[in-house]
């Protein structure tokens, strides 16, 4: 699929966030959404998911056919959508029939993610990192072509982060699409980079060389 | 789009059977208001089975409520709802599913034990089995009008209370209905299945109404 977003604008509560924001993403394309704290990062992902409704500007999808934009990607936030209740296969289980497009099962997911012996375990008996793995396991248990991952590192040690890096390379080499917001460097090769810049400035156009040199 | 809305149903079901669900806790609470009725007005059997239906039918709206300020709310503080917009079903799906889990685990076991709850206010056959036909067709009703508060509040902590504010004045209509048509099967000058049918036409209403006002609630909580 390819991703287009033109001239976007938000507004929360009447203040305005940011205006003019203008992407591309071609299949196997990345982009990592960078600024301050509070300059819109987490409210365009929302935007794109379609829980906010933008202020101004178009979002174009090409080349998924009926589908909306939000049936077509999968987002991993700081709220990570698991019940504390249900244990992680359950969870993942869920997260399947729901979004169809099954891929993985849950276990080899969780497999994946290094958690296989969290299947039949409440979430609730997690810790922060690993909730934050069952999440991202999500990502496999369903085939969907644009990832959309706030802060995706927050919580998540060395070996998981590599892993993770390792997951968004095979989704982009695939065809898929990558989109996360973030203050780390996220291992994304040739990434380009959306800097929010606060009241609405234009964003910096996008840099080719990768993101090692700015955390 | 059938198979998302069964495993949400199956879900939700799943979510009220382990701890902290609401499941059982509703129908306890039913109970108790029931059972408090009598050592408040005296054991005076004739007052008890003449405003029985009413006493059944008040402690039902109230069991509702129980749970109801959860139905959104849970997903949408730990994100499960941006899941479901992300589903390939509208919202309008996921709005029905979760209400149809609700009932299932408040109004139908309200409406079942209430043939038993009705000896503690002295109830004949006759009127435990028409109270217990105007809840199970009344009672979905409360469900559907529960879940436009229930989505109205869904990102507002501690909403419970401006939740029972908003849904209460909207649940008299069929609060009226069923306990006009629990009486009219006991005496009365109505037949029974006038009240009735209008509280079958409430609840097809409620059910229309209540999942699209829902879903646009949760569509645009800003």
């Amino acid at each position: 699929m390819r991703l287009d977003v033109d001239n976007l604008a938000c507004r929360r509560s009447g203040r305005r966030i940011f205006a003019g924001l203008t992407f591309a993403l071609e299949p196997g394309g990345a982009l990592a959404v960078t600024g301050r704290n509070g300059a819109g990062k987490s409210s365009l992902l929302a935007i794109l998911c379609g829980r906010l409704r933008p202020d101004a500007g178009r979002i174009t999808v090409v080349g998924v056919g009926e589908a909306t934009l939000p049936e077509c990607l999968h987002a991993v936030g700081h709220r990570d959508g698991l019940k504390s209740a249900l244990t992680a296969g359950e969870n993942l289980t869920f997260a399947r029939d729901l979004l169809g497009a099954a891929r993985l099962t849950p276990r080899d997911a969780l497999e994946r993610m290094g958690l296989g012996h969290a299947h039949d375990l409440p979430v609730a008996y997690l810790s922060a990192g690993q909730r934050r793995r069952v999440a991202l396991a999500r990502l496999l248990v369903c085939a969907r072509p644009l990832w959309l991952l706030d802060e995706p590192t927050a919580a998540l040690d060395v070996a998981s982060q590599e892993v993770l890096a390792r997951l968004m390379a095979e989704h982009r080499a695939g065809g898929g699409l990558v989109i996360a917001a973030t203050h780390q460097a996220l291992g994304l090769t040739d990434a380009m980079e959306l800097r929010i810049e606060p009241s609405g400035g234009e964003p910096a156009p996008p840099a080719d060389e990768g993101l090692e040199d700015w955390t | 789009m059938t198979r998302a809305i069964l495993a949400l149903l199956a879900r939700d079901l799943r979510l009220a059977s382990r701890v902290g669900g609401s499941g059982a806790l509703s129908l306890v609470f039913f109970l108790m208001i029931v059972a408090l009725v009598p050592f408040a007005l005296g054991p005076d059997l004739n007052l008890l089975s003449r405003i029985g239906p009413a006493i059944l039918w008040l402690s039902a709206v109230l069991a509702t409520l129980i749970g109801l300020d959860r139905l959104f709310q849970a997903d949408e503080e730990d994100g499960s709802l941006d899941l479901m917009t992300a589903a390939p079903v509208p919202l309008e799906g996921v709005v029905l599913a979760k209400v149809v889990a609700h009932w299932l685990t408040t109004g139908l076991p309200l409406t079942l034990a209430s043939p038993l709850f009705g000896l503690l206010v002295a109830l004949d056959g006759t009127a435990m089995a028409s109270t217990a036909a105007t809840l199970a067709v009344g009672t979905p009703a409360l469900s559907f009008i529960g879940a436009v508060g229930a989505a109205l509040t869904a990102s507002i902590r501690r909403g419970g209370l401006i939740l029972a504010v908003l849904v209460l004045p909207l649940m008299i209509p069929t609060l009226i209905f069923g306990v006009s048509a629990a009486q009219a099967a006991t005496g009365g000058t109505v037949p029974f299945l006038v009240p009735l049918a209008v509280l079958a036409g409430l609840t097809l209403i409620a059910a229309v109404v209540g999942t699209v006002a829902a879903a646009a609630a949760l569509r645009w909580p800003e």
